[in-house]
């Protein structure tokens, strides 16, 4: 399976670059996965700011830091919890969908029939997707984070007092653009995998309709395994190009 | 027309095609006879490079299939339709946007006469009212007349058609069948049509050859192959007559 998810990804790279470039499916594919995942993924980045406010605020009371508490707050949400949260989530969402729905236009034949037309079904519904969800995954990140930080303000307000500037102003203090650049440019990743994965699972679906469901919880579990593999190797890396321990 | 010389076809020592040699004349209504599971789906799929044959050759309209670029292959396909199993129908698009989906890329046709192929197509497969309708509203035998016309919207010169009647009720197979056979004199068209449907073939088959364990057991006319002494066809058309009068289970 590898070795065939590699190759796939492979001639994404090849293919991607060959007109004609299907702008307007693009440009459908980005709108619907956009608004498909906006709601799940604004309530769960509105919970996880909210909750780890909540857990790190004793936290570092005891530790008589709480001055610091917007700082780590927004460092652990704009390096690590929005941005692989966001993508587990698209995960779930997209990459079962594009699993499903490639699936099961290869058991029906709709992939054949499209090749016998003369266009390229690679090229029409595989590269049109993964380029979708590479792109669109970092503004979804984007408005993660951005939600997740108000969330995060809401648990502060609740024990001290502190105004949304203040809070925003610590935050953008202790956030260095060495947090954010890694932490958003990651997604580019996530997106690609979840792309990719929901596509090579649906393309190369068999067994009729028993295959569909198959291709649609395998792209699942695999692009989520590969996204938190993908983050630890991201992070040692960035770690290594950025060290932010002055 | 078509020449098929000696295609083998196997999957990991499941050999499906053993030795299959036809040819297919000009504007001649070709029916392969086979039970299901002997290979006819795999035998089209071969003769449009959907699936590549371990060895022999397809010919059509002089060109071997398997020498071409995919830039000529492609060429070559705009003179092919066919008509898949399940229809096939692209389940995200309109009936409309099924219908121009092979012309817009291949096809520089302006709106107004992709406009006037659409309605032509619709209008020989009597399916006008269907055009704003998506595939999930229609039933079984209109997404065949949908798939059948999408197939011939190009003006293909040859046509495919895999088990169109299979799934159908024996009144709706009959009105298929006679369906593709007037398309077949109104564009004057070529054709290769497999299935196990012994009615449809008598309606369609100028010539029908038989296939079984991956070999061609018999050729000829549709009548003389149903009335054979030979044990083995014997055998093979009383099952046929079987099927169809216990209402066609595939
Ligand atoms: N892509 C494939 N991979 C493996 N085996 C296949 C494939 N396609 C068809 N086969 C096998 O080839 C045989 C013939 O299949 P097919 O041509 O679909 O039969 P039918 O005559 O019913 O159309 C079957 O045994 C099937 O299992
Ligand atoms: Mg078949």
């Amino acid at each position: 399976m590898i070795a065939g998810l590699f190759k796939f990804s492979f001639k994404f790279l090849k293919e991607v670059f060959i007109p004609p470039y299907e702008v307007d499916q693009i440009r459908k594919h980005m709108i619907e996965l956009g608004m498909k995942t906006l709601p799940i993924v604004g309530v769960t980045g509105f919970i996880i700011g909210l909750v780890i406010a909540m857990q790190l605020s004793p936290v570092l009371k005891r530790f008589g830091a709480e001055a610091f508490l917007p700082g780590s707050v927004g460092i652990s949400i704009v390096r690590e919890l929005g941005p692989v949260i966001c993508a587990l989530i698209f995960a779930g969402r997209v990459s079962s969908g594009i699993g499903a729905e490639l699936g099961s236009m290869r058991v029906t034949e709709q992939i054949d029939a499209m090749e016998v037309s003369g266009v390229n079904p690679f090229r029409y519904l595989v590269v049109t997707r993964v380029f979708a969800t590479t792109f669109i995954l970092p503004i979804l990140t984007v408005y993660v984070i951005f939600i997740a930080l108000i969330g995060a303000y809401i648990a502060v307000v609740l024990v001290q007092n502190m105004t949304w500037a203040y809070f925003m102003d610590r935050v953008i203090f202790s956030v260095e653009f060495g947090d954010a650049i890694p932490g958003v440019s990651k997604t580019f990743v996530f997106g690609f995998i979840v792309g990719i994965v929901g596509a090579y699972k649906g393309y190369t679906a068999e067994n009729g309709t028993e295959g569909v469901g198959k291709a649609s919880t395998s792209s699942v579990v695999v692009s989520s395994l590969l996204i938190l593999i993908f983050d630890m190797v991201l992070v040692k890396l960035t770690l290594w190009l950025w060290p932010t321990v002055k | 027309m078509v020449e098929i010389k000696d295609l083998h076809k196997n999957f990991d020592g499941n050999v499906v095609l053993d030795g299959v040699s036809f040819n297919v004349a000009e504007t001649e209504n070709m029916v392969v006879f086979g039970r299901s599971g002997t290979g006819k789906s795999v035998l089209l799929k071969c003769m449009i490079r959907l699936m590549q044959p371990d060895s022999g050759d397809v010919i059509i309209q002089g060109q071997n299939i398997r020498e071409l670029k995919v830039r000529e292959l492609n060429e070559l396909r705009k003179d092919i339709g066919f008509l898949f199993q399940g229809a096939a129908l692209y389940d995200s698009m309109s009936v409309k946007e099924n219908l121009e989906f092979p012309l817009i890329r291949n096809f520089k046709l302006t709106q107004i006469e992709m406009d006037k192929r659409v309605s032509k197509v619709l209008e020989a497969v009597s399916l006008e009212e269907a055009i704003n309708k998506m595939p999930s509203e229609l039933s079984g035998g209109m997404r065949k007349r949908i798939g059948l016309a999408r197939s011939v919207i190009t003006n293909p010169k040859l046509m495919l058609y895999d088990e169109p009647t299979t799934g159908l009720d024996p009144i709706t197979s009959k009105e298929i069948s006679s369906l593709i056979i007037d398309l077949e004199h109104a564009f004057n068209m070529t054709s290769v049509v497999v299935t196990h449907d012994l009615l449809c073939a008598k309606i369609i088959a100028d010539r029908a050859i038989v296939l079984s364990g991956g070999k061609i057991v018999a050729e000829g006319d549709i009548e003389n192959l149903v009335t054979s002494e030979d044990p083995l066809l014997k055998n093979f058309f009383s099952d046929e007559i079987f099927e169809e009068n216990n209402g066609r289970v595939q």
